[in-house]
């Protein structure tokens, strides 16, 4: 794709999106994730499925419907439509602080160089970033701001009580 | 005052490159205006009518001495040789050019200051008392819990991109100088049934077009819940708050269309969630901030001078001016001094680059080096002694900051209306020089006592007309700039709003208009005592209605 980036670093997406089940009696091999809505009805073929699973959100979507799968779950994608719209940062914080989920988040959507600091504090350790971005100059979003004052996903604390 | 640690210092370095990075790849092109405007507003960064406009940050309106010197370095460097200081104690500067802003920011930072924040959808500079620390009727200083909900609101990962401008206000008096009513959240320290301090939490105040009085949604949590607390506000907000209309995306719309009721449980249900994380606050990481706003050193002083006493018998103008712009003091020996910034040859909030570095000195000479700014526009030496009011006095009046009229009516709050603002629809700062100019007449201003008049130059109303006794709303009705009175609101903590009275003056009406609306007030009051506002809230708008249209 060109434009994925896992861990800090650009990297290849071995994940397929796949839509569209009910029309579908085989399904492609290897890693797929599918709409919530779709996992939701299709959860008990999905989950006999020998291959990685995953589920993506739109940013409405209530996460603790996923708290049952998140064993089994090793990829939750969230949307933002749009920059300004932050609603997925919620979602994230909430995945990785309140229901523990160790998989990937990944933020899709209009992600660019200017929230990706902001996002990985709240969870995602993956990206797609959108087309036509620079994506090799963006990584410098992970190390161009060092200081953190709140708790979030990566600080259990706020900076005055982690002097102790 | 707060001193920056190795870190804070560190994290302003920081954003200045970032953005340093951010204009580059604007100039460059790589980023589009619409994409830029993202980033640029997060640093308060504004498009204006006629250039860039930048905001910045006074943390709930302290400043020391050297920031003052700092703000007029970059008047005079960077901008025309003034600034503008706003109704949320920030300061603004009209004329800077885009590739300057990273320089600006970098002066900035080397003096503890930015413009992190100051704009944008995200949580906003915090306000709150500028008499913080030195009020009589003070229940706890605010400052401490301000410059929390600064570190924790500061790059907030999770809150930087909500559906819309987000105001925080602490007051920590009885007497709300702080306009907690009016804002996002508001937070009121109040003494609790077992006697210790806490907060009333208001949710949902806010102007603009839909002007609401927030609304109680506790009436106490104990201090070290606070930060917990507004985190589980901003997550609801957060991901409830409406994206899909503008004028609809404040908390107090969610508020309002949720019902204050359920809204309260959604809050409280969140925050059982998280009252126990590491945002709780101890009582030492409250008491360790608290260190930095600890009482000065006072002068163990009587509460009377001589020579003050002697210039208040024999010198008229000394005696208005300190009957009108000093106040008292918690420490005998001392008082509080306003500085208006409403004199008739400046438009209000304006200084120049030279006051503010004489603003500077006077404090550093008669104020133990701080200055504050306040909602109403104006600027406050905190410690002055009652022996040295006569010679500070002087030298306000040759700075042309001694205009007697704190809290009077020619102490007027307006925005900078469509002389600089691309929003505006019409023009505030002419208006606010006519009636400075027409109700010139000392007197008559002592006689009208305590009233405020605002005016907003368009609907988002920067300039709070709905919270002002006498509101002033310049609208554009085919083409003609015309303007709305509204009478009876208050921003204090008998918070409301006001109501128009009838149909809109021409600007060069509306000056006639308010000597009417005043006149009605003088006629009408039962007691030199009964204010504007007690009175009209006594008689109602049928005598102002039948006067103005009759």
């Amino acid at each position: 794709m060109g434009n994925y980036i896992k861990d800090r670093k650009p990297a290849t997406d071995e994940w397929m999106p796949f839509t569209g089940l009910e029309d579908n009696d085989t399904l492609p091999s290897g890693d797929i994730y599918v709409p919530l809505e779709e996992w939701l009805t299709r959860r008990e073929s999905l989950l006999a499925r020998n291959s990685r699973l995953g589920v993506s959100l739109s940013n409405t979507d209530d996460v603790s419907l996923l708290i049952p799968d998140l064993e089994r779950l090793d990829l939750v994608v969230l949307e933002f439509p749009k920059m300004a719209d932050g609603r997925a940062f919620t979602q994230a914080r909430l995945l990785r602080e309140r229901f523990g989920f160790k998989g990937e988040i990944r933020a899709t959507g209009d992600v660019l160089h200017d929230q990706l600091f902001y996002m990985q504090r709240c969870g995602f350790d993956a990206f797609e970033i959108r087309d036509g971005q620079d994506v090799d100059g963006s990584l410098k979003a992970f190390t161009e701001m060092t200081v953190t004052y709140q708790p979030a996903a990566d600080e259990e604390f706020p900076i005055w009580r982690r002097e102790d | 005052m707060y001193q920056y640690s190795e870190q804070d210092h560190q994290l302003l370095l920081e954003r200045v490159e970032q953005f340093r990075g951010q204009v580059q790849r604007r100039l460059s092109g790589q980023l589009s205006e619409d994409e830029f405007k993202q980033q640029r507003l997060r640093n308060g960064l504004y498009l204006q009518l006629h250039a860039y406009m930048l905001r910045v940050a006074i943390p709930y309106g302290l400043l020391s001495a050297e920031q003052m010197r700092t703000l007029a370095h970059i008047a005079r460097k960077y901008d025309k040789g003034y600034g503008h200081f706003s109704t949320r104690q920030n300061i603004q500067y009209n004329w800077p050019q885009l590739e300057d802003v990273p320089d600006i920011l970098d002066d900035l930072a080397a003096v503890e200051m930015h413009a992190i924040q100051t704009s944008g959808n995200c949580i906003r500079n915090t306000t709150s008392d500028p008499l913080a620390g030195v009020a009589r009727d003070e229940i706890e200083d605010p400052r401490p819990y301000c410059e929390l909900i600064r570190q924790w609101s500061t790059f907030h990962p999770e809150f930087n991109f909500l559906p819309r401008k987000f105001k925080i206000a602490v007051s920590g008096a009885i007497g709300d100088r702080a306009a907690v009513a009016v804002h996002d959240i508001g937070l009121r320290l109040v003494e609790g049934p077992e006697g210790e301090n806490g907060f009333e939490i208001y949710v949902g105040g806010g102007l603009g077009r839909t002007p609401m009085i927030g609304k109680l949604i506790r009436p106490f949590l104990p201090k070290e819940d606070m930060l917990t607390y507004l985190e589980a506000i901003l997550r609801v907000y957060n991901q409830l708050g409406r994206r899909d209309n503008l004028y609809k995306a404040r908390i107090k719309i969610l508020v309002h269309e949720t019902g204050e009721e359920k809204f309260r449980e959604l809050v409280e249900e969140e925050w059982q969630k998280i009252k126990a994380t590491g945002l709780y606050l101890r009582e030492q990481d409250v008491e360790r901030i608290k260190g930095f706003f600890k009482d000065p050193d006072y002068e163990t002083l009587p509460d009377t001078d001589a020579e003050f006493e002697n210039q208040l018998l024999s010198n008229p103008e000394f005696a208005r001016w300190a009957d009108k712009n000093i106040e008292l003091h918690k420490q005998s020996g001392y008082r509080v001094v306003y500085l208006s910034l409403k004199s008739a040859n400046q438009p209000p909030g304006d200084v120049t680059a030279d006051q503010m570095d004489a603003v500077a000195d006077l404090a550093d000479k008669y104020s133990l080096g701080q200055i504050r700014t306040t909602h109403r526009q104006n600027l406050v030496l905190s410690d002055v002694k009652l022996q040295d009011l006569p010679a500070l006095w002087q030298e306000l009046k040759a700075l042309d900051l001694a205009t007697p009229n704190y809290n009077h009516v020619t102490d007027i709050i307006s925005c900078p209306g469509l002389d600089y603002c691309a929003l505006a629809t019409a023009r505030s700062i002419p208006i606010s020089k006519a009636i400075t100019d027409r109700f010139d007449d000392y007197d008559f201003v002592n006689d009208l006592g305590d009233v405020s008049i605002n005016i907003s130059g368009c609907i988002n109303a920067c300039g709070h007309h709905h919270v002002a006794n006498i509101g002033i709303l310049g609208v554009n009705k085919k083409g003609e700039e015309v303007y709305q009175l509204t009478l009876g609101g208050s921003a204090r903590e008998d918070a409301s709003i006001g109501k128009i009275i009838g149909p809109a003056f021409d600007a060069d009406q509306i000056v006639d208009a308010i000597g009417d609306v005043l006149n009605v007030y003088l006629e009408n009051r039962e007691e030199p005592e009964e204010t504007f506002l007690a009175t009209y809230r006594r008689l109602g708008q049928d005598p102002f209605k039948e006067r103005l249209y009759g």
